[in-house]
């Protein structure tokens, strides 16, 4: 390892490119770190950044390019070279084993043969002089994220490492522990120790970094100091152009317009200890009207999404109507063919089968609302014509891919949600529900799929947004209704609503109709 | 007394072929690979034993052969599911297909030849001893083998780092391989380790068990074996109760008709698979437990990307 000079950088990358097929993930990126500094790597989804720090960490090979580490070139072949070099990975995925406790995670990654015993000590000692208390003893698997999180630093942290990679830390943890976090990096610079930080998030990186590389398509755009940037100029340099700002133009005549999706006294029983009861909700959504539902994480948004989709059916079957009909006791696939499209808040395993290719998933869920165009005669998938329309939503939902028609996995978060409400999109729905529709998606792809639900009202379907982000509610709504202990009150027309009407009602006032008791005093 | 003795001693004859199979299988599924090929191994091994018994005349050499045949077959499994990323199950399947056929073939001109057989131990004073003595210190070579054979794996698995390792892998290959950890060499000296663990399992039944070669004379041990390991829930001193009740269960069908009770032979030999789906129904009430012992990463064929 050497002994740390008292100048220069830490680690420069020189003209460093990986090539993925057709795809240049990273082409010939520049990138210099100092001592003591938390340098972030900003760029969208699929700009190249998780690429480019799995080249630093020895886990993908660059196809060119040089590395220095300390001024000395050096070739990282794999993980071990990197962290002998004293280079420290948090992995945005963890690599984490569930069936393995803490100390035996840590001793993996640790060359040096001690007893397990011995690592849990030295493990449990640095957790707590950081003020991350870890239980070395315990199984991963029982572990939340945050917990788990833990485990990956203090690992890192135990190799004694001059610079730290954190790949999007903070995209699981709740807002707690993502300023727990925090303190610990700034510590850390303290110490002298480098940080690699990266992220798609401006406010967290304007706030600890204090230099900043912005990558676009795998190439380096500009370098600045985030302090002295605003968010918007940030974002700018990331998207390479200003991201567009949603218009929503508000229209006359709403009212007299048919209702498309309609709830009517809509109840569920708690279908878990742990779930909300939905009691008696009722709304309409218009052709031409974009609905947004707040409320805070757990209010049985959830629990509305599912009755509303059909993955929950209804006993009364008026409860859900979709353009005019009674749909409570139909399926999703009944509910499709009614018109309706549906994307649901857990992209993997739910908006998607994570093994299956792009195309496949396309036909899972349009497989009977465009049988005619999909299926041949005699039941045969007609692949082409399904791989042909998989590329038109490629195309025109800009979704970054490294194969032609890659697995669903294979994505990142942002990217996969665009492919996914691009799928809704391009059926030209009349109805569509969409529960939380930007969660994890950067900018300028958030930018595009509000502006695409807005003009999919406008052509004259009933759009209903379950999120819980405020800012996109008010830039995409006509009208916000607020979700609270499985209530939902009156929707509020835009014009009348403003962040404090619609936090008040999110904390359980309910001024849209009387008190209902002690519950909704509660706040 | 002596009758009790001699039914345990054929017990313990019985299951240790199970036994030793299994114990390398387990060290198979730790990692992540799943091996159904393990028939396959043991009739080559089987085959093989007999063979080079035969033409040295040494069962010591015999046995030596054996498990040289079946970490060699297993090569072939390897290179394909390994090295060329195969479907595990397909690829097993068909071991144990190939692995009949071949050894069938190779074996045509030794059927019927009289075999060498190896010694039972035999310490002077000790093995004389009543009752212990025959059980203890007068059994044949390939028990005491199975014995420190999962004695040994159940320390290299819980107490050395380099088991912890292998483990790891079998948990999550992505995690172990984004850790620097060479997931495929661990996997290939794993499945050499089954495969040289089953052709000792043949090789006890052509040297042990019945010094002969018969075509198919593995008779489905390899398939009590996978059940084994599953009974066994991947735990190694787990394996000898399994071991020992279904070897009972092999044999208990000929003790049961010498005593004139009738026991259809076709429900001892479904003993260990309603066994091994009892012990699956047991073990899945406890998710903890399962996730903590069942290799997460089982039969995922894995591509390192570069």
């Amino acid at each position: 390892m050497g002994e740390p000079l008292a100048t220069g950088n830490l680690l420069e990358v020189r003209g460093l490119t990986k090539v993925f097929g057709t795809l240049k993930a990273c082409d010939a990126v520049d990138l210099t770190v100092a001592r003591g500094e938390i340098h972030a790597l900003l760029g969208e989804n699929g700009a190249g950044k998780s690429t480019l720090v799995k080249m630093l960490f020895g886990s993908l090979e660059p196809h060119s390019g040089q590395i220095l580490w300390q001024g000395t070139p050096v070739r990282i072949t794999n993980p071990g070279v990197a962290k002998k070099l004293g280079i420290g990975m948090v992995f945005q995925h963890f690599s984490l084993f569930e069936a393995l406790t803490a100390a035996e995670n840590i001793a993996l990654s640790l060359d040096d043969g001690s007893p397990i015993g011995q690592i849990a000590a030295k493990a449990r000692a640095l957790s707590f002089s950081y003020g991350l208390p870890l239980d070395p003893d315990s199984l991963v698997g029982d572990l939340s994220v945050g917990e788990r999180q833990r485990i990956e630093i203090i690992r890192c942290l135990l190799q004694a490492p001059q610079l730290i990679i954190l790949d999007e830390p903070t995209s699981v943890l709740t807002p707690q522990e993502a300023d727990k976090l925090f303190e610990t990096l700034e510590r850390l610079r303290e110490e002298g120790k480098s940080i690699l930080y990266i992220s798609h998030r401006l406010e967290e990186v304007k706030r600890i970094c204090d230099r900043a590389t912005v990558l676009r398509h795998g190439k380096v755009v500009g370098h600045c100091n985030p302090r002295e940037e605003t968010a918007s100029s940030l974002a700018r340099m990331m998207v390479g152009n200003e991201v567009k700002a949603v218009v929503r133009v508000p229209v006359d005549g709403l009212e007299e317009a048919p209702a498309l999706l309609e709830i009517r006294n809509l109840s569920r029983k708690p279908a878990t200890p742990f779930s909300i009861p939905l009691r008696n909700i009722s709304l309409s959504v218009r052709a031409g009207e974009v609905v947004g539902i707040a409320g805070v994480a757990g209010n049985g948004q959830g629990e509305f999404f599912e009755a509303v989709s059909g993955e929950v059916r209804q006993e009364d079957t008026g409860a859900v109507r979709i353009g005019g009909k009674d749909a409570g006791a139909l399926s999703i696939t009944g509910r499709r063919l009614l018109g309706a499209a549906f994307v649901p808040e857990e992209r993997l395993g739910h908006g998607a089968a994570p093994r299956m290719r792009l195309s496949e998933n396309l036909l899972l869920s349009r497989h009977a609302t465009d049988r005619k165009t999909f299926i041949g005669p005699g039941g045969m998938v007609r692949s082409g014509i399904v791989q042909s329309a998989a590329q038109r939503i490629i195309d025109a939902m800009d979704v970054r891919k490294s194969a032609p028609d890659p697995e669903a996995a294979a994505l990142s978060g942002g990217n996969l949600q665009k492919f996914i409400v691009g799928r809704e999109l391009d059926r030209r729905p009349s109805v569509m529900v969409v529960n939380q529709p930007t969660w994890g998606v950067d900018a300028g792809a958030a930018a595009h799929i509000r502006q695409a639900l807005i003009e999919l009202a406008r052509s004259g379907s009933a759009v209903l947004v379950i999120s819980q982000d405020l800012d996109e509610l008010f830039e995409i709504s006509d009208a916000i209704a607020v979700m609270h202990n499985g209530e939902l009150s009156q929707p509020i027309p835009i014009a009348e609503a403003t962040f404090e009407k619609i936090g008040l009602l999110m904390g359980g006032a309910e001024p849209g109709h009387a008190a209902h008791g002690s519950e909704a005093e509660i706040a | 007394m002596d009758i009790a003795v001699n039914i345990l001693l054929t017990i313990a004859t019985a299951a240790t072929p199970l036994l030793v199979a299994a114990i390398g299988e387990l060290v198979v599924e730790r990692s992540g690979v799943l091996n159904l090929g393990v028939e396959g191994m043991m009739i080559m091994g089987a085959v093989a034993g007999f063979g080079a018994g035969y033409l040295t005349g040494s069962p010591w050499l015999g046995l030596l052969a054996a498990v040289l045949v079946g970490a060699l077959f297993s090569l072939l499994f390897a290179v394909m599911t390994l090295s060329l990323a195969t479907n595990q199950v397909a690829t097993g399947l068909s071991l144990t297909l190939l692995g009949l056929g071949l050894s069938g073939m190779m074996g045509t001109g030794f059927v019927g030849l009289p075999g060498e057989r190896l010694p039972n131990l035999y310490i002077p004073f000790l093995t004389d001893l009543p009752v212990v003595g025959r059980l203890v210190f007068g059994q044949d070579p390939v028990f005491y083998i199975s014995i420190a054979l999962i004695a040994g794996v159940a320390w290299f698995l819980f107490r050395t780092r380099t088991g912890l390792t292998l483990r790891s892998i079998g948990d999550s290959h992505t995690s172990a391989h984004a850790l620097g950890i060479h997931v495929l060499r661990y996997r290939y000296l794993a499945v050499l380790f089954g495969g040289a663990c089953a052709g000792l399992a043949g090789g006890q039944l052509s040297l042990v068990y019945t010094p002969q070669w018969v075509e198919n004379m593995t008779a489905g041990r390899g398939w009590i074996a996978l059940a084994l390991v599953v009974f066994a829930s991947w735990r190694p001193w787990r394996g000898p109760a399994g071991g020992y009740i279904f070897g009972a269960g092999r044999n208990g069908q000929l003790h049961a008709q010498a005593f004139g009770i009738p026991v259809p032979s076709q429900f001892l030999s479904s003993l260990p698979y309603l066994a091994t789906i009892a012990v699956l129904v047991l073990i899945s009430r406890n998710k903890r437990l399962t996730m903590m012992n069942t290799p997460a990463a089982l039969g995922q064929p894995f591509v390192p990307d570069r």
